[in-house]
């Protein structure tokens, strides 16, 4: 199967380990993998926060690149900028551009999604020692309901652990431009998630979206020995 | 008070973290327990929200329907454009009747229009008589929580109050401050002149208003004085009594976690009979208060579906951190960040829309399926459209300076790539103040696709 690479502007700047897991997962499970070095960001964090001209000017760009890739999918790392993807249609006005952001928003997929539901594929073949726990971020889990397919995938990595919090469903405080333009309350919401994350007594906290930023930049200002870990970094390794 | 500085006040009350916690825990998991026990939960969400789309797709029909049938049924009806149009209304009923005190039974509404002070500018004593709302008026306080306006006191702080203003000894027993302040309710309803209640919802084919509560006070509010004022939101009409049907499972199963409330009472009209019971006079009074402006637009228009059981307060993880007060408005929590912008004018609440970090938890538990969310994104770009609240010089030039450099591919890595040469950080301090923040990968993703990921696949 051919693949297109959302990679996300976060993960190609901040994360590349998790775009780079990604290609490795996907070439391991039998696909070829295509990037498209004119894509940039998905334009999530203008629409966010009410940007939206610069938001569509984004979100045009991207249906123009991925349209005719001619790729079977598009997976990309992220639950959210995937799920900015499938919003494209309530950004966009014009009938046509709905029509064009609807087609893409078909084969654009969070890569846990893309391997259990459309491969079939639970174990991609990764080895991992440690006792992980899995966050649910909040727009993968309520925009495209993924949930059971990451745990599923860690399930299987060979000497892993998985471990579930009380409160994995909650959300970390991040919110993209909410956890800076209200820290107090972003910091609250996540030391309740960090605590949980200290009591549960995991090697990694491991998810598939930015809040890894939020919640590994808080643990490492803790001190604390807790590695927070993109999906794909777990799936890629075979160490 | 700002948002930010109400938050913050918040954040530093232990008291208050603690009351909030364990209430909007304890609502949650009972919302939870009532929920199984409905035979189709999902079915009666979807039915429930039907009901109310067609309602709001005709509601000067309905509305108009449902004033026939209640003056049929003796009524006499009000429409108020707005709060103060409302306040004048009422103040002018009890002043006719000559009423001294008035006794209330639990109304966000009338909170909305701010009733209370408008009354006591008349000479007027309003008195509350659900007891969470008669603990907030002895406080001097406002309600912080939709269906529990006392959410943020704990048990000590409201014995302390108690023993203070009804000269009660102190008492940890929640049984005793509870008769303590029956026992003091019930003077005042039996001096009342008028009762003043609010409607759960209201119907179009029988005229019939129907009041959901635990207490009593409710029923003793809208029986024993002899006139009852009604203050309605005009989105409160469903079209049929049969419709009551899929309310009644859903709204206190999501507000309180009860299978049904204590009360229900259905009240048409006034008494026939000298020998029936209730009042001699019913004034139903319709407000709009800018929620016609609210029909236009299916987005903002599902906002009117809200049937005010504050189950979305208590999933907010926003909401369950800092409470009610710091948004500094009538209606707190996810449903009051969006449609306090909407009542009142967006420039008077441009902060609302962005008190979220749009998780979602909202839109889970809303009985009505209302997409919070993506009416919070909607006031968002209404916001930023309208140059609404402050001034974001800095955040329109770095969105502007964003999509340009997004725009272009060869520029973002020029950009990113001088960022990563000079050790360039956003300046972050919100971040960086109790955040580590992951500096830049050595290499970007391209950089290392091109220097051979591209190939190792296939070679």
């Amino acid at each position: 199967m051919r693949v297109s690479l959302f990679v996300t502007c976060l993960a190609d700047q901040i994360w590349p380990s998790a775009a780079i897991g990604a290609v490795r997962v996907l070439r391991r499970v039998g696909c070829s993998v295509e990037f498209d070095e004119r894509q940039t960001c998905c334009g999530q964090p203008a629409f966010n926060t009410g940007y939206r001209p610069e938001a569509r000017t984004l979100a045009q760009r991207f249906i123009e690149i991925f349209e005719g890739s001619g790729t079977d999918a598009i997976v990309s790392p992220s639950g959210s900028c995937t799920a900015m993807v499938h919003h494209y249609h309530d950004l966009l006005e014009d009938a046509a551009w709905r029509a064009r952001a609807n087609a893409v928003a078909e084969r654009t997929y969070e890569l846990s999604t893309f391997l259990v539901n459309r491969l079939g594929v639970e174990d991609v073949g990764a080895s991992f020692a440690g006792r992980l726990t899995w966050h649910d971020a909040c727009h993968g889990l309520r925009d495209l309901g993924l949930k059971s397919e990451p745990r599923r995938l860690l399930r299987h990595v060979r000497g892993a652990e998985l471990i579930e919090l009380p409160n994995a469903e909650s959300c970390c405080g991040f919110g993209g431009t909410f956890s800076v333009k209200h820290p107090e309350i972003s910091v609250a919401m996540l030391d309740e998630k960090v605590e949980a994350i200290e009591a549960a007594g995991v090697d990694a906290v491991v998810s598939g979206d930015s809040c890894l930023m939020q919640i590994g930049g808080r643990l490492s200002r803790r001190g604390s020995s807790v590695r927070a870990l993109h999906l794909a970094d777990v799936l890629a390794s075979t160490a | 008070m700002t948002f930010e500085a109400g938050a913050r006040a918040a954040l530093s009350d232990a008291q208050l973290r603690g009351a909030l916690r364990h209430a909007t825990t304890l609502f949650a998991e009972k919302r939870r327990a009532a929920m199984a026990t409905a035979p189709d939960w999902e079915g009666a969400r979807d039915r429930a929200r039907a009901i109310k789309d067609e309602t709001l797709l005709h509601l000067d029909r309905y509305l108009d329907q449902f004033t026939a049938s209640a003056e049929r049924a003796g009524a006499r009806m009000h429409w108020a454009r707005d709060a103060g149009e409302a306040c004048a209304i009422i103040g002018w009923i009890a002043e006719q009747r000559g009423a001294r005190t008035i006794v209330k039974s639990k109304s966000m509404a009338t909170e909305e229009i701010h009733l209370n002070a408008a009354l006591a500018r008349r000479g007027i004593e309003p008195i509350e008589t659900d007891l969470g709302e008669y603990i907030i008026q002895l406080a001097g306080e406002t309600p912080s929580h939709i269906v529990a306006p006392a959410i943020h006191k704990t048990k000590g702080q409201i014995a302390a109050l108690f023993a203070e203003k009804l000269g009660i000894a102190p008492s940890d027993d929640a049984a005793a401050l509870t008769a303590a302040a029956r026992q003091a309710l019930r003077r005042r309803f039996a001096e009342a002149d008028i009762g003043i209640s609010g409607v759960n919802f209201a119907v179009a084919e029988t005229g019939t208003i129907l009041i959901l509560e635990n207490e009593g006070n409710a029923r003793l509010t809208t029986s024993l004085p002899r006139t009852h004022i009604a203050l309605m939101g005009i989105e409160k009409v469903i079209p049929r009594f049969a419709d009551l049907e899929v309310f009644l499972q859903l709204l206190p199963r999501s507000g309180t976690g009860q299978v049904l409330t204590a009360y229900q009472s259905l009240l048409t009209g006034v008494k026939r009979h000298p020998d029936d019971e209730g009042p001699d006079e019913l004034h139903i009074v319709l407000l709009d208060n800018g929620r016609s402006r609210m029909l236009a637009a299916p987005v903002t228009r599902q906002t009117l579906a809200c049937i005010r059981c504050g189950a979305c307060l208590n999933a907010c993880p926003v909401y369950r951190q800092i409470g009610g007060h710091a948004y500094g408005a009538v209606y707190a929590g996810p449903i009051g960040a969006i449609l306090t912008p909407q009542l009142i004018g967006i420039e008077r609440a441009a902060h609302l829309p962005y008190a979220s970090s749009l998780c979602g938890a909202c839109r889970d538990v809303c009985p009505v399926k209302i997409d919070i969310p993506a009416v919070l994104l909607h006031l968002r770009a209404e916001v930023v459209a309208q140059h609404a609240g402050k001034r974001r010089v800095f955040e329109r030039l770095a969105f502007r300076a964003y999509a340009a450099v997004m725009a272009r591919p060869r520029l973002y890595e020029r950009v990113m790539r001088l960022a990563r040469a000079l050790h360039i950080t956003p300046p972050l301090r919100a971040w960086t103040k109790w955040r580590d923040l992951r500096p830049l990968a050595p290499r970007s993703f391209r950089e290392e696709w091109r220097r051979g990921l591209k190939k190792e696949g296939t070679g």
